[in-house]
């Protein structure tokens, strides 16, 4: 079960592994960081007032670059999201993945309400019950560094 | 570009049992001496190379010094990328004799316990922040999500794109060097265990080894030569992302760019095409090959190909030598979309040779639906 913030609640390192453990990439450390507090940050172009995935030190739609000091931040994202497409992987064996203890998982494109899609797992629910344009909500798998990785689930659960 | 370059020699080699005795560098060796062969070539004659890991270090083995040098590596499209890149060098007049050349032997190295290096895109991996973490399964999750999406706006069925499978096979039949030669049904893809859904086993191309080169040169030189010219009338390339998040619409692909630009070149409409080489990685690539190519509507795809029309005897011959759901996929396939179109429009197929083939297109997709490369080829008559 999730809290508000969505944290998992489990405490210490996680019990289950996953095959792997994110990197923090050069332009992505605040993302990161924010995920210790269950806070899911989005980048957003002041320019042309639009948010992008992945974090990146250029604006691909409209060429802002931080990098030559203009405008882009972070944004606290709803956590909000809708499913634009999903797999269920039935070969859990096969990608070495053991989160899911060994069930089939879900593998989803999510779209925030920001504006931004990224890839995630739906949690929390049997992946039957997953479907294209299902409402979903953030929540938090513990890495063993202390940040989180964002995955989601039904938002009606 | 129309017509100023040429497909002069092509070899593979491949085998029913899904290994090959030769590996590496040999297998590399061998796959050019036999495309210049084919072309009645030689190797001094050679002035650029092509590989998709490094044209220098393979250059360096043959002990030759080419003026060109070509290492794209845009996956499975890499060698409908070289050939692209090929015909404009030799066009502008930068080279002479270009060869490409491609061997991989997954099959045999995991049977025979060889140690396989695993190789990454050089340079920021953003990948291993943000998908890997997820454990998408590779490559098929990307493709899924394609095919879960497809389904959902179009109303795409798991039959139809078995029907894809199952035409694909029916050329396998024809093609004795297939990894796969017995018919398979509908029912039976259905049947076959869900991977990554919606895709079963048989929606899902083999790993098996395979080699293969091809020769170009100039139209003028390719009339001199030993077997009919393959001329190049278009080719094009587009990719539009490297993560399956980043893919502005999963119902499209960049073929819709290289294909449309391709054709235009060639001053060719579909309907004007013979056989259709369409990267099969699985039956969905192909499904949207279809679309994006113009053979059928957006969106139409499923309905088009359930009449079986893409199998031997149907309007549409698609992947004549089995493709790489049933003849061989090492990896990166593009290279047997070359071969294949080479000989059919030499009439060099055989059982499964499509009668009078005057126009065939090569069409290769690579990495996660990322790069299309488009080549549109003809015989002399299409000049």
């Amino acid at each position: 079960m999730a809290d508000e913030a969505g944290r998992t609640g489990r405490a210490g390192p996680p019990e289950k592994t996953r095959m792997m453990e994110p990197p923090v990439g050069p332009d992505s450390e605040a993302f990161w960081e924010a995920t210790r507090e269950g806070q899911l940050l989005v980048q957003w172009c002041t320019a042309c007032d639009e948010g992008l995935f992945y974090p990146r030190a250029f604006c691909p739609s409209c060429g802002t670059a931080a990098a030559v000091g203009e405008g882009l931040e972070w944004r606290r994202a709803s956590g909000r999201a809708t499913v634009h497409s999903f797999t269920i992987e039935h070969n859990p064996a096969a990608t070495g993945a053991t989160f899911s203890g060994g069930q089939p998982y879900v593998v989803a494109l999510v779209d925030l309400e920001e504006g931004v899609r990224m890839l995630t797992n739906v949690v929390g629910c049997a992946p039957d019950d997953v479907r294209v344009g299902l409402d979903v909500t953030v929540t938090w798998e513990p890495l063993s560094d202390g940040r989180q990785l964002p995955q989601f689930m039904p938002a009606s659960s | 570009l129309r017509g100023a370059a040429a497909i002069v020699g092509v070899a593979d080699d491949v085998s029913p049992t899904g290994e090959l005795e030769r590996t590496g560098r040999a297998l590399e060796v061998a796959m050019v001496l036999a495309a210049l062969d084919d072309a009645g070539l030689t190797l001094g004659e050679v002035d650029g190379v092509c590989h998709a890991e490094s044209s220098m270090a393979f250059a360096e083995y043959l002990g030759i010094h080419p003026t060109f040098t070509d290492s794209t590596m845009t996956g499975g499209s890499s060698y409908e990328v070289h050939l692209e890149h090929a015909a404009a060098a030799i066009a502008s007049g930068v080279c002479d004799v270009v060869i490409s050349v491609y061997a991989s032997t997954p099959r045999s190295d995991r049977t025979q316990k060889r140690k396989m290096e695993r190789r990454f895109p050089p340079g920021p991996n953003p990948m291993a922040e943000w998908e890997w973490p997820y454990a998408m399964r590779m490559p098929m999750g990307p493709y899924a999500l394609a095919a879960t999406r497809h389904m959902h706006e179009f109303g795409t069925t798991s039959e139809q794109l078995a029907q894809i499978a199952v035409s694909t096979r029916q050329w396998a039949e024809l093609n004795p060097r297939a990894r796969y030669q017995t018919p398979i049904t509908v029912d039976d893809v259905l049947a076959s265990p869900l991977q990554t859904s919606p895709l079963h086993l048989l929606d899902c191309c083999l790993v098996t080894d395979g080699a293969g080169a091809f020769v170009m040169t100039s139209a003028e030189r390719a009339r001199t030569l030993k077997k009919p010219p393959v001329y190049v009338l278009g080719a094009s390339t587009c990719h539009d992302h490297m993560m399956i998040s980043q893919m502005p619409d999963l119902t499209t692909t960049p073929g819709a760019v290289s294909g449309h630009k391709a054709m235009a070149m060639a001053g060719l409409k579909p309907s004007d095409v013979d056989v259709l080489m369409g990267y099969d990685s699985f039956t969905i690539t192909a499904l949207l090959h279809l679309e994006d190519l113009g053979f059928c509507a957006k969106g139409e795809g499923g309905p088009f190909a359930e009449d079986g029309k893409l199998g031997p005897g149907g309007s549409l011959p698609m992947n004549t030598n089995g493709g790489g759901l049933s003849f061989t996929h090492p990896g990166m396939y593009g290279m047997f979309l070359i071969t294949e179109a080479v000989r059919q429009l030499r009439g060099e197929s055989g059982p499964r040779q499509v009668a009078d083939a005057q126009v065939a297109v090569a069409h290769g997709s690579g990495m996660v639906l990322s790069c299309m490369s488009t080549a549109v080829l003809g015989t002399e008559a299409t000049l």
